[in-house]
């Protein structure tokens, strides 16, 4: 379950959530529409090609600007298994953690993949693999709070439990 | 070992002593806002927790600025379900098109953020409120659906870069100078998950609204808050203003920081801040001459009524350029209503402007004055990436509204001194 395996789309630095979901886009929030604009400012031609399970890997403070959860929403619908960054601008961080949108953070990953490479990701040991190399490389570790997070499919089922039991 | 602004707040938040960098802490929420394009998703999680009601009904703002009013079919649903949501509630802060306000603008306008409380919404620029000493955080729709039952929130305690500028400000050098240069000299991410805290005597001169320009964008140095220590010019804003009782908190002079930058800004030049970054900053003089096709002078940046006294002491007995569409959006009804007043929505109809009803619309590219396809703007707004205004290959430069009315008059891209004397 916590194994994923798919495809590299190559992004740069500063990946801003206007290029991940254009706000021209956001009078709705419906995220089956917002799939087919997701990446459109960065790489238009990117919702015609991307295919479910496909990985993006940028470079660094990925998901900068605007606080729009729309934009890792749209990643998620879109179908991509998980998003590999040098770093995430700290919004996106949250918000994708927040959604359960798969995050991993590895500098040397994110120098390391090209355009096409076959990853393996193991979530659970933050572990990516490039297939055809067998080159392994280790995401920096989600603290164990957010990892509860992560692990109950995100914050609001979180937050049941945790008023569930005041009550 | 002192504590900084960010800390100590964020300790007092958290029912703690003190609290250090990278600690995760539950904090209560004093304010939490929404607008219309993130509310929507909030109240929908909000919907799947399984309380009734809001933690705090006097304690929740929500906004329907950014696509208001509506510009189409879907952005109107939007608003509608906010407002259902609202009246369900009883939620005492929704604002309706007539009385609101961009959210940014409105909130301190309106006394509902105050020194030492901490305050989140989901809208990036929500650090605006640092300018009073607020500890104020942007956040995503899920964790408004989360503060909005509980009244709590996880954060990590950021450390604190300090930016002391020394000096004076040169004519027609704001706030806005302040923080685009601070932007180009820090880059997008030089202080990501920092809280930046501004001191210093050239801050001390500044007005309100000249720091709120500077605590809005500290986001686009990636900064988690953008902190001013109050002083009597935070008090004097206050007065008469404040909607509860609030107790100012500041730092201890021995309190570590991660970094400390001291700048000289006597000579800054006004600043503008090239495509596609809001860390392209130079000096006017770099682009001076750049043809423009339209100018926006409003927004939670600046949209103030000090931005549109500067704008309007420019434009006063002078036309905009043929070429150039001039867009003003004050930022608030009241806002509008002083402008009004003080005659420079007059000056602005002489100078051949546009005047909005407050609205973030053009900022981040949903109405009232979206570029086409080539298209060069100067906005005093606070994101010039790719696409923000409009078409792929538009193109935004950042400025402070001295800069923005000198464009749209001079065509190109000017600096305020070049106009001359008006005849």
């Amino acid at each position: 379950m916590s194994i994923l395996k798919g495809k590299v789309w190559i992004f740069g630095n500063d990946i801003d959530t206007d290029a991940i979901i254009p706000a021209r886009y956001l009078n709705t929030s419906d995220p089956s529409e917002l799939a087919l604009h997701c990446m459109e400012d960065a790489d238009p031609s990117f919702p015609g090609k991307v295919s479910p399970g496909d990985i993006i890997v940028a470079g660094k403070n990925f998901g900068c600007g605007s606080s729009r959860e729309h934009a890792p929403l749209a990643i998620k619908e879109a179908g991509i298994a998980c998003v590999i960054a040098e770093s995430f601008a700290r919004i996106f961080y949250r918000n994708a953690i927040n959604i359960g949108l798969p995050i991993l953070e590895s500098a040397e990953a994110a120098a390391f993949l090209k355009e096409g490479h076959q990853v393996e990701v193991n979530l659970d040991k933050g572990e990516i693999m490039e297939i055809s190399s067998g080159r392994r490389f280790s995401a920096v570790p989600f603290p164990p709070f957010m990892q509860e997070i992560m692990a109950k499919g995100g914050l609001i089922n979180f937050v049941k439990e945790k008023v569930k039991k005041s009550e | 070992m002192g504590q900084t602004m960010a800390e100590k707040i964020l300790a007092k938040a958290a029912g703690k002593k003190e609290v250090f960098p990278g600690e995760l802490i539950n904090a209560r929420i004093d304010m939490a806002l929404g607008n219309d394009i993130t509310a929507p998703v909030a109240i929908s999680e909000f919907g799947k927790i399984g309380v009734k009601r809001v933690f705090d009904k006097e304690r929740i703002a929500l906004i329907p600025d950014h696509f208001t009013p509506n510009k189409d079919i879907q952005s109107a649903e939007q608003v509608k379900l906010m407002r259902r949501f609202a009246r369900q509630q009883e939620i005492v802060h929704y604002y309706e098109v007539g009385r609101m306000g961009v959210e940014h603008a409105l909130l301190p306008e309106l006394g509902l953020v105050l020194p030492g409380e901490v305050v989140v919404g989901a809208d990036s620029h929500t650090c605006t409120y640092g300018a009073l000493g607020a500890f104020a955080t942007g956040v995503g729709s899920t964790d408004l659906a989360a503060v909005m039952a509980t009244g709590e929130l996880w954060f990590k305690v950021p450390p604190t870069i300090r930016i002391v500028f020394q000096g004076r400000l040169s004519p027609w050098v704001s706030g806005k100078d302040l923080i685009l240069y601070t932007i180009g000299q820090l880059g997008v991410d030089g202080a990501r998950y920092a809280a930046l805290e501004f001191t210093g005597p050239v801050i001390s001169e500044l007005n309100m609204d000249a720091r709120f320009s500077i605590s809005n964008m500290a986001i686009e140095a990636g900064a988690k808050a953008g902190l001013i220590p109050p002083d009597d010019v935070t008090r004097q804003y206050l007065e008469g203003r404040a909607s509860r009782s609030y107790e100012i908190v500041l730092g201890d002079e021995d309190a570590p920081v991660l970094q400390e930058f001291n700048w000289d800004v006597e000579n800054l030049e006004p600043q503008v801040s090239a495509p596609f970054s809001p860390a392209n900053a130079r000096p006017v003089s770099h682009v001076a001459g750049t043809e423009i096709d339209q100018v926006v002078i409003g927004s939670c940046t600046n949209g103030r009524i000090e931005d549109l006294r500067q704008a309007a002491a420019l434009l006063k007995g002078r036309k905009v350029h043929p070429r150039v569409r001039l867009i003003i959006i004050p930022a608030t009804q009241a806002v509008y209503l002083q402008a009004m007043r003080e005659g420079l929505l007059e000056i602005f109809a002489e100078a051949e402007a546009a005047i909005s009803t407050p609205t973030c619309g053009p900022c981040l590219g949903g109405h009232m004055g979206i570029l086409a396809e080539g298209e060069v703007a100067v906005a005093t707004t606070n994101r010039n990436f790719v696409g923000r205004m409009g078409h792929r290959q538009s193109q935004v430069y950042l400025a402070g509204p001295a800069v923005a009315a000198a464009s749209a008059v001079a065509g190109v891209i000017a600096h305020p001194r070049e106009l001359g004397e008006v005849k």
